[in-house]
């Protein structure tokens, strides 16, 4: 319901596009985009951010959109894998990889037995990130993660975790590596989890919980009511200089949520390349740079083999991390 | 503040802006009328529209669909008992014996009325408490949150006068397990969903309403065939009577009002609690408020119990802006969608909004007012050529009904699997209506169940198990008390009976 017209026209664009494609011309011109959740989401702002600077920079003639939620993306996910539909790319994150480490299995059409992982798609290229982030309310005796720790440590129950998504979410995996860095049992942290990022935000400032563990774009607009005490990346990030890591606190911890594009299973080496080269290329735009801008986005753009390998190594890291806090 | 207020008024009352209000409040008015589809569906379709306007032009005609819409649904409420938005449930369950009672004009213009003054009273608190208010809506805890689902669920109480009690609680508990299906809010467990994906995210509201309200409705009367007490409603829909209010239906409708709005407006400022929520508490609390004589007339076409959701929905709805515009969480389902339309603008609302783009907070503010008046008229001296829409007679009506439940429930998820989901549990709710199960303790558990476990689970994890939460902070307890009082008062009464 969302966004029924954007649907209702990219429908009629599918329609359109599939009746005009009797020339396949060598380079990309048009290009599908599935979204496995609602409008405003982060994948739909993803795919549709994409698809306006790819078109406005003119680096390719049209962009449709096409949101199909349902099973946290497992659907998007199973379209892809059963219809191997033609220029069609698929935004996905780092919830794929932990899906493919958990249970969510039988979202294939027929047989339904096994797990879906990112190896059931061809990974084309991770094209943004947003780095974890631990923060307390303003007024909060906690100036540093080092405080959160020590606190912990004298009293593991007084320091209570929220998150914006369930047990075993990337939101709770953030502060467990953190805990678990420092040396902490990261199962003995109270995880208190909260269906959305905004309400994970509300039940810290109410004082219900201690400290928040999320994406550092859900806490960048609350900075005057929060105070972030440590993001997971390599270093400071330029759109908030002030915000420490938790790296320079000792505590080396670092944790990307990717966002890229997956090709249908059977998709070309040649066709993957070029969507590849194009994603790469559209971010050194203006019109790349305004989308970027509006969204607080950061450029990790990490195309085929070495977007592979990257996933490879998530894959064993959360594997081992979701073992230790008995998810799996 | 003056000088915000200024500001807003300067951005509002440009003619482009003024134009925006009308045409939101019409087609919200329209489309809010037709059962099937809501604000939700109505902002949803203005969202390609408002592409290329500017952000608070885009917000202001958003805004006016949306309580236009609310506006609207009452309509269908009271003429056809198929609530055009789920806001409006709780309308019907005096509105519609109104109109049965061939009172249709005056039931819409207590609507009009009580929707006017619940809508402009909220927005004068919106005001002038916007920002301290989104401090009230901070304080509360989970614990909080659970008093207040279980205080309404004793609402459930007010469906069970007529001798139904056991078949009320049979409803609210299948509206219970209806809530548990899906993935549990907590853990990443999915429950009861028999593997199928199409489960995962739970039943969804609008879906559960429509099936057992619009559609086996629908049904209801197909099977039921010629039935006598549909005759007259065949009048009240050709002719609506007169919509002037005598005295005592006035004085009636001044006592509920003040009250509603308060509540409408707190409960909508609540994350999370919406128009929905916020008419049923207010029926709930409005029937525990009259005296005896007034409270077996609930459901039979009490002035009171029509008054009472019509300006808490309202009310809710000026109220949810408050932690969008403040805090940029979105207070109903209806501001979830228009955050996301914010964030496609480039806004993110949150606590610094009214300090980078004052001209959108404040001229939303003002556009509220502007619209209240325009939907005033809309709703009252045009209201019997606008419910011309809904003056169709049965056979074309039915159809109507069952087309706009079947296409509205597929454009909001745009799959397949939800039509025929609908269409099951409409069979059920029809046999369930033939044997005079009431299906509104049904919605209110179904809305209040998901939130309350959610709620009640999380209180635990955070006091480490132990039920301490309960009295542990005053909040909680006053609540809690509040619910008991309303509990034992009721248990009194039946006993001495």
């Amino acid at each position: 319901m969302l966004n029924l017209f954007k649907k209702v026209i990219s429908v009629l664009f599918a329609t359109i596009l599939t009746f005009s494609a009797t020339t396949s011309s060598f380079a990309i011109d048009k290009l599908h985009f599935v979204i496995g959740g609602g409008a405003g989401g982060g994948w739909d702002g993803t795919a549709r951010g994409t698809g306006e600077a790819l078109t406005k920079s003119g680096m390719l003639k049209s962009a449709s959109f096409e949101n199909m939620s349902g099973g946290g993306g497992g659907k998007a996910l199973a379209f892809m894998i059963n219809t191997k539909p033609a220029d069609t790319i698929l935004v996905q994150s780092t919830p794929l990889v932990l899906r493919s480490i958990t249970r969510h299995k039988g979202y294939v059409k027929d047989g339904g037995s096994g797990v879906i992982s990112y190896k059931d798609v061809v990974p084309i290229a991770g094209v943004i990130g947003d780095y974890g982030a631990i923060a307390v309310a303003k007024d909060s005796p906690f100036k540093n993660f080092k405080d959160v720790v020590n606190a912990y440590k004298k009293d593991p129950s007084s320091v209570k975790m929220a998150g914006g998504s369930v047990r075993g979410s990337m939101d709770h995996l953030i502060g467990a590596l953190a805990f678990q860095e420092a040396g902490a049992d990261p199962n003995k942290v109270i995880y208190v989890p909260y269906d959305a990022g905004g309400k994970a935000l509300a039940g810290l400032l109410s004082g219900e919980t201690q400290i928040l563990s999320t994406g550092l774009g859900e806490v960048m607009g609350a900075r005057d009511q929060v105070r972030i005490i440590g993001i997971t990346a390599p270093k400071r990030v330029s759109d908030a200089p002030e915000v420490p890591t938790l790296k320079e606190q000792g505590f080396d911890v670092q944790f990307v949520n990717w966002r890229g594009f997956f090709g249908p299973p059977g998709m070309s080496s040649s066709m993957k390349n070029e969507i590849a080269k194009m994603l790469g290329d559209v971010q050194k735009t203006s019109e790349w740079e305004a989308v970027r801008k509006r969204n607080a986005w950061v450029n990790i753009y990490n195309p085929g083999d070495k977007f592979v390998s990257f996933l490879e190594k998530q894959t064993v890291e959360m594997t081992a991390l979701m073992k230790k806090l008995g998810v799996i | 503040m003056i000088e915000g207020i200024l500001i807003g008024l300067q951005t509002a009352l440009s003619l482009k802006n003024i134009l925006m209000v009308m045409m939101g409040c019409f087609f919200g008015t329209i489309i809010g009328m037709l059962p099937g589809l809501g604000p939700m569906t109505a902002i949803a379709l203005m969202i390609p529209i408002t592409y290329g306007f500017e952000p608070s032009t885009g917000l202001i005609l958003m805004a006016g669909v949306y309580y236009g819409a609310v506006f609207g649904g009452s309509t269908s409420s009271i003429l056809i008992n198929a609530p055009g938005v789920p806001g409006t449930v709780a309308t019907a369950f005096d509105g519609y014996p109104m109109a049965q009672q061939g009172k249709a004009g005056k039931a819409l213009a207590i609507a009009a009325y009580s929707s006017f003054a619940g809508g402009t009273i909220s927005a004068i608190f919106l005001l002038f408490a916007a920002p301290s208010l989104s401090k009230v809506s901070l304080a509360f805890r989970s614990p909080d949150y659970f008093a207040l689902m279980v205080l309404g669920l004793t609402a459930v109480s007010a469906f069970s006068s007529k001798g139904q009690f056991l078949k009320a609680m049979m409803m609210v508990i299948l509206g219970l397990m209806l809530a548990t299906v899906g993935q549990d809010s907590l853990s990443d467990i999915t429950r009861f969903t028999f593997n199928n994906m199409n489960l995962t995210d739970g039943i969804s509201f609008v879906l559960v309403v429509m099936a057992t309200f619009a559609m086996s409705e629908a049904l209801t009367i197909i099977l039921k065939g010629k039935d006598p007490s549909r005759a007259t409603e065949q009048i009240s829909l050709s002719q609506l009577g007169s919509i002037r209010l005598d005295k005592e239906e006035r004085n009636k409708m001044l006592k509920s009002i003040p009250r509603s709005s308060v509540l409408g407006f707190l409960i909508g400022v609540l994350p999370g609690a919406g128009a929905t929520i916020a008419s049923f508490l207010a029926y709930g609390m409005e029937r525990n408020y009259v005296n005896e004589e007034e409270k077996q007339k609930f459901g039979k076409g009490s002035v009171h119990g029509l008054a009472a959701p019509e300006t808490a929905n309202n009310a809710a709805c000026s109220g949810s802006f408050v932690p969008l515009l403040t805090l940029g969480i979105p207070g109903s389902g209806t501001t979830a969608v228009m955050l996301g339309a914010l964030l496609g603008f480039g806004i993110q609302p949150g606590p610094r909004l009214y300090m980078t783009n004052p001209e959108i907070f404040w001229s939303v503010i003002m556009s509220m007012y502007i619209g209240m008046v325009i939907l005033l008229i809309l709703n009252l001296p045009l209201i019997p050529y606008i419910a011309r829409v809904l003056a169709t007679p049965k056979n074309f009506l039915i159809p109507l009904i069952l087309f706009f439940s079947v296409t509205g429930i597929y454009l909001m998820s745009f799959n397949n699997f939800d039509i025929f989901l609908m269409i099951g549990i409409a069979v059920v709710a029809t046999f369930l209506r033939l044997y005079n199960f009431p299906m509104p303790p049904l919605i209110l558990a179904f809305v209040l169940g998901a939130l309350m476990e959610e709620n009640l689970r999380r209180s635990l994890l955070i006091s480490n198990g132990s039920f301490n939460f309960l009295w542990d902070r005053p909040l909680t307890a006053i609540i809690l008390a509040f619910t008991i009082i309303i509990i034992s008062w009721q248990a009194y009464k039946s006993f001495k009976k």
